[in-house]
């Protein structure tokens, strides 16, 4: 498949109404409509957007299918363009996994299950859900014939390094990251959120170390008294932020334009991907640490 | 700067959104609050009608026949500072009534009668008004059971739920509200002269430091103390913080089905919102 060289994407910010598919259905096949037909070649939700976050024992009411109604409308609504849609998905073995849903071309491209499910704290995850096993990166077909190699992590995902490792392995040129991150952490006076202080460290320190895109689509609104703040970015493989400031705490659609000259220009200035020792990686990670 | 110290515009933002997303999407009109003269339902009653507007926040001051005047007074000042009309609601008839079949001295008895009966005001007036009621118990309060279960703790939502009595200082310093409201000593006013500092025996600044270090921080007791902070009051705000628990859950229930309401009958309150 040809590499694309620029690709329009579209992060929505939002605030799902919590454990209540329809309406959120609805709302989301309307957005992917008129964001394709903007122009738009990548379209992206954040985490859980169908159904949102703390669902507790609501997780299998809502849950959908693959082969579901609910997966026929969104494929039809994405129509020529491409989205990453937040669902929890029942298996046939009837597990529900935290999933983000890649569609284009009138298919389901790619499903990222979340590997790992936050269970600390306000995060209850690992009691509800079942989890994933693999990050991979797959090539995103394009309207215009060509493609862009992405991988997909969701939230929690991204705080444990060798998920962006192993999708830039894979020969991702973007990580996507959707969340839903309630904000916390006011102690201190700090000018912005503990949370979010840190997710715009991570989101910068990730895209420069593995010289990629990255974009970070998280949701607003509340639930349950948590606060999501939004703040959804896209950065370049320089670290530097594409599309404008992050966004705010309110609903709305950051747009940016992705060119591979940047990203041709940052991995021939710091060619830190050709230089990385998987050798030394795999012989370390052979050796048991035993308990720590 | 201190570990209590919080940045009041970017929680004032975060407080009052949270007000007017939990109100607007539940379908209610706005908020009742009850307005007492003190500093923490003068700072809910401010962040209400910072998020919903003056008309739809709805402040009642609901003095007894014994209740400090200069209470009554302050509620009016914060009420005219906010521009908003306040309701007042005598509650004396209805304590008296109840008193006089069911009489007492015991002012903590009186007290919590009291504060009750003011919670039954207040869910009233919400349902004529299809408004919430805002809860106006602040962290430091409810880790150290200081209040009225089903009275002053009663509320829909309650935005100072995460502060500290000295982080509401903070924000109602922020917000602009009247000197005399942050100076004066904090009081439940359930009795005359009746001072929470006295009846606690600590003051908030020190118990804050406190919790702030046992709670948020899940210092162990050794720790917080040989961070200089005196043993014996370590000891206290701890056993406080266990000896209330109760009051910060909702009532027990016997387990006898596979399914128990709380227990494994898990769902969020924003369902379907």
């Amino acid at each position: 498949m040809t590499q694309q060289h620029r690709l329009r994407m579209a992060l929505v910010q939002h605030a799902p109404r919590l454990g209540d598919l329809g309406p959120n259905l609805d709302w989301t096949c309307e957005v992917l409509a008129q964001e394709v037909a903007r122009g738009e070649d990548l379209v992206v939700f954040p985490e859980l957007s169908l159904c949102g976050y703390f669902l507790k024992d609501l997780v299998p009411e809502i849950a959908i299918r693959l082969e579901g109604p609910e997966m026929g409308r969104l494929i039809k609504a994405v129509g020529r363009g491409s989205a990453v849609v937040g669902a929890v998905l029942e298996s046939p073995a009837h597990r529900f996994y935290n999933a983000a849903i890649l569609i284009a071309e009138g298919r389901i491209v790619h499903v990222h299950r979340k590997v790992y499910l936050p269970t600390y704290g306000m995060f209850d995850e690992q009691r509800y859900l079942a989890a994933g096993s693999r990050f991979e990166a797959v090539d995103l077909p394009l309207a215009g014939g060509g493609s862009w190699r992405l991988g997909i992590l969701i939230c929690e995902d991204l705080w444990h390094p060798s998920s962006a490792y192993l999708l830039s392995r894979g020969g991702a040129d973007l990580i996507i990251c959707t969340s839903a991150s309630p904000g916390r952490g006011v102690a201190g006076g700090q000018a912005e959120l503990g949370t979010a202080a840190l997710w715009g460290a991570m989101t910068k320190t990730y895209a420069a170390l593995f010289t990629t895109f990255l974009a970070y689509c998280n949701r607003v609104g509340f639930e349950d008294g948590h606060y999501f703040w939004g703040g959804s970015r896209v950065l370049g493989p320089d670290g530097g932020l594409l599309g404008g400031e992050p966004a705010g705490d309110q609903p709305t659609i950051l747009r940016a334009e992705l060119d591979r000259g940047l990203l041709r220009r940052m991995r021939i200035a710091y060619p830190l991907l050709r230089d990385e020792r998987e050798d030394v990686l795999w012989q370390q990670l052979k050796v048991d640490p035993g308990d720590v | 700067m201190s570990e209590l110290e919080i940045n009041p515009a970017l929680c004032t933002r975060i407080l009052a959104a949270f007000i007017a997303d939990e109100v607007l999407k539940v379908g209610a009109h706005g908020v009742v609050v009850g307005v007492s003269g003190g500093i923490d339902s003068a700072l809910s009653f401010a962040l209400a009608v910072k998020a919903l507007g003056r008309s739809a926040s709805l402040g009642v001051a609901m003095p007894y026949r014994q209740s400090s005047p200069e209470s009554l007074a302050d509620a009016q000042l914060l009420a005219a500072h906010l521009e908003v009309e306040l309701m007042v609601v005598d509650i004396s008839p209805q304590v008296d009534a109840y008193f006089a079949t069911q009489p007492t001295d015991d002012r903590n008895r009186r007290g919590n009668k009291m504060a009750r009966e003011r919670m039954s005001v207040l869910y009233d007036l919400s349902q004529e008004r299809t408004a919430l009621v805002l809860g106006t118990s602040n962290k430091s309060e409810l880790l150290l059971g200081y209040g009225t279960l089903y009275g002053d703790m009663a509320s829909a939502l309650n935005p100072l739920g995460d502060l500290y009595k000295t982080q509401v200082y903070q924000l109602a310093e922020y917000l602009g509200l009247p000197s005399s409201l942050i100076r004066k000593a904090p009081s439940a006013d359930l009795f005359e002269g009746q001072m929470d500092e006295q009846d606690l025996g600590f003051s908030y600044a020190q118990a804050d430091r406190v919790l702030f270090h046992l709670v948020d921080q899940r210092c162990p007791e050794e720790e917080v103390v040989a961070m200089g902070f005196p043993a014996e009051l370590v000891r206290t705000v701890r056993d406080r913080v266990r000896r209330n628990q109760f009051k910060r859950r909702p009532p027990l229930i016997a387990k006898l089905s596979s399914r128990t309401i709380d227990l494994d009958f898990r769902y969020p309150r924003d369902w379907g919102h």
